[in-house]
């Protein structure tokens, strides 16, 4: 069951991949254009580590059912 | 309350008016020949609950000013040629984000190092071009220490009118000279009061009024004051567009010169008969009085410019058209003399009467060359 | 909880002109969230920067904001405090521009003891115009101006402060968001000069004149430069080299300057009007 959702907001990635990399659970990954996206939220753990250094406010994480 | 008498120095005269009009912010750093406004200041300021600090350096005090001017304070710094070296990157800062305050400069030999303890008149183009780029500026002149204090309160007034730093023009003779001085310290003086904003809700910082100057909102009051020197739009946030860019640089110098008659002022003598005027200002206006009175020469007279910056080109030509020698003494290689043959070319004759090595012109020296004239 | 930090800054010039993966945007974001959790005021707040791209963090928020000249946040700062002491003031510098042209304003403020809240965004770099080398340029860095590797030993600039005599002084990275929002709120409410060296990301310039040019990589540069300040005090003096200490260096109580000079003013005598 997802515990946590994770939006971009896309008017203010600039796809700098921190989030990406940062994270243990491979929630991010790169589409065809090169932009950061979303790929599967299932297994996130809500330890905010993207949204902790995403520079960009690009990024939110709340509990599922928020 | 009633008219006493004082001997007061110069310098001195300038604190005190500074301190009559409401200054309560001094930060500056010690140079000959300026220190005493620096240290009569920090004597007076505390027990006024006015701040004075002794800042690291000159570019840390004017600095200090504009922060503390931004933040509601009235700031004032004194120097000299080195350290108003220093200040022209502040200085330019405090045109461009139109911030209140005033440098006292107290003229001395220069360049550089130069001539520590005595005077000269020669920082009075730096005075006007020292900061770089396109800028208005005041600048102010005594030639008296009983000016020095009521000049003081007009240049801390017009730093307010205009939003705009103005610069206090003195030199070593005067600064350090002590003349009995009968005042009354309490008479009530128009201090200009900073126009505070009233409505949170439109406000922007550089929102200039019908007399082009903005009224910036102090520090901590909720209207959310955004100041930099970039160029920037009226709310304050940078904007380096060639349309703001243009139309910025105008409104700044047009906000100071535009307004010219309202502050101009010079002080004449015998204009309407003389065929020689003395054009002069600051300590050399000291000989060419000491000329006049020893000769009464009834064709000669004076036209002394209190203001030195902006130079006001239509009264100067109107009150000198009766002249046919202008002699301009000054304590430099001649610098006010190039506005005056800016204006009239060849059409009188122009007598540069100079002397740059730290002494007074001699009464004899100036008398001398006007009659040779 | 976005939403929350948002209202800190202008929205309508978001997003800001940082790099992708530039560290400004979370010292941003921490400084809101820290600010936040204080539950300070907003209109009792002045934030002040020089020249520099985190400078340009200034005008972001919603603060009363001063951009000021290059090297010079402190000294503005020293005057609109003074003039104010109800001012909360904050003041955001880069490496270049507060340890470098603003190195003496440091030591003053620090030795005075102004009541200011210094955050160093060092990212051992001139980013803005376009990677020179700094005073905190490790040995041996490649940047446009040491193209032959740097020949200068950087400064430790919390030795500096703590030697100026500043009475907070910490030190945190990027890396570690957390601490740094703690280190923030500490600084934040201290009464004193409070400092805190950031080590963040130029992953534009310094980055990628150091084969460093992936955001990730140079981050996680952090993770072996800045040690817990316990684990690096007992350190051999040989191993610390190109290393620094990470979270609250020196934490001590002593007089503002507005302390000093208002018993000052208590205790002088009422000054004559005239000679």
């Amino acid at each position: 069951m997802k515990k946590f959702k994770v939006e971009l907001f896309r008017k203010m990635c600039k796809s700098c991949q921190l989030c990406m990399f940062i994270c243990p659970k491979e929630v991010f990954g790169v589409n065809e254009r090169g932009q950061v996206v979303v790929l599967n939220d299932e297994p996130c753990i809500g330890c905010l580590q993207c949204y902790n250094i995403c520079p960009d406010f690009a990024l939110e994480v709340t509990k599922n059912g928020d | 309350m009633a008219i006493e008498s004082y001997l007061w120095q110069g310098s001195h005269a300038v604190a005190q008016g500074a301190l009559k009009a409401g200054v309560n912010y001094f930060a500056g750093y010690p140079i000959t020949p300026s220190t005493e406004v620096a240290e009569f200041m920090a004597y007076a300021l505390p027990s006024r609950d006015g701040i004075f600090i002794q800042m690291e350096d000159e570019i840390a005090s004017i600095a200090s000013l504009i922060g503390a001017s931004l933040a509601g304070a009235k700031a004032i710094t004194a120097t000299s040629g080195p350290g108003f070296s220093l200040m022209q990157e502040g200085l330019g800062y405090a045109i461009m984000a139109e911030v209140p305050l005033v440098i006292v400069d107290v003229m001395r030999g220069g360049p550089s190092t130069g001539l520590p303890t005595k005077p000269t008149q020669a920082d009075v183009m730096q005075a006007k071009w020292g900061t770089h780029g396109d800028h208005p500026i005041i600048a102010l002149c005594p030639a008296s220490v009983k000016e020095s204090y009521y000049l003081m309160v007009k240049a801390v007034n017009l730093s307010e009118r205009f939003r705009t730093p103005v610069i206090f023009l003195t030199d070593e003779t005067i600064a350090h000279m002590r003349e009995r001085v009968q005042i009354d310290v309490d008479e009530k003086l128009y201090i200009e009061p900073r126009i505070e904003p009233k409505d949170p809700r439109n406000y922007k910082t550089f929102q200039p009024d019908e007399r082009l100057v903005p009224h910036q909102a102090k520090f901590g009051t909720g209207f959310r004051t955004v100041v930099t020197a970039l160029y920037h739009d009226e709310s304050g946030f940078q904007n380096t567009s060639a349309e703001v860019a243009e139309r910025f640089n105008k409104r700044l110098v047009d906000k100071v010169e535009k307004y010219i008659d309202e502050f101009y002022e010079t002080e004449e003598y015998n204009l309407e008969n003389s065929e020689l005027v003395f054009v002069s200002y600051g300590a050399s206006h000291r000989t060419v009085l000491q000329v006049l009175n020893d000769s009464k020469n009834p064709k000669w007279g004076f036209l002394r410019l209190v203001t030195i910056w902006p130079f006001h080109d239509k009264l100067v030509k109107e009150k000198l058209k009766k002249a046919k020698v202008i002699v301009v003494p000054e304590l430099n290689m001649g610098q006010m003399v190039k506005e005056i043959q800016r204006l009239f070319g060849d059409t009188k004759k122009i007598v540069s009467v100079n002397r740059w090595d730290g002494e007074l012109i001699t009464p004899d020296q100036l008398r001398k060359v006007a009659e040779q004239a | 909880m976005r939403e929350q930090i948002l209202k800190y800054f202008k929205q309508d010039k978001l997003p800001h002109v940082f790099c992708p993966g530039c560290g400004n945007g979370e010292v941003m974001h921490a400084m809101a969230q820290a600010i936040d959790e204080l539950g300070w005021d907003p209109t009792q707040i002045l934030i002040v920067g020089g020249i520099g791209c985190s400078s340009r963090i200034a005008t972001y928020t919603i603060f009363d904001s001063l951009h000021t000249l290059h090297g010079r946040p402190v000294a503005f700062a020293v005057g609109a405090k003074l003039a104010n002491p109800n001012l909360k003031v904050i003041i955001v510098s880069g490496d270049g521009d507060a340890s470098s042209i603003g190195g003496n304003h440091l030591i003053h403020a620090a030795r005075r003891n102004m009541d200011l809240t210094l955050f160093i965004v060092n990212n051992y770099t001139y980013g803005m115009t376009g990677g020179q080398y700094s005073p905190t340029t490790p040995l041996g860095s490649f940047t446009t101006t040491s193209p032959c590797g740097h020949v200068e030993e950087p400064f430790s600039i919390t030795d500096l402060l703590v030697g100026a005599g500043a009475p907070f002084v910490a030190r945190t990275g990027t890396l570690y968001f957390n601490e740094l929002v703690k280190l923030m709120k500490l600084a934040l409410a201290k009464n004193g000069f409070a400092a805190i060296d950031i080590f963040t990301q130029c992953p534009t310039n310094y980055g990628r004149n150091n084969r460093l040019g992936k955001p990730i990589d140079l981050i996680k540069t952090q993770a072996s430069i800045l040690v817990p300040k316990e684990k690096y005090d007992l350190l051999e003096p040989g191993d610390r080299v190109g290393k620094f200490a990470r979270g609250v260096i020196q934490d001590v109580e002593k007089p503002t300057f507005l302390d000093h000079y208002r018993a000052c003013i208590l205790s002088t005598r009422k000054a004559v009007h005239h000679e």
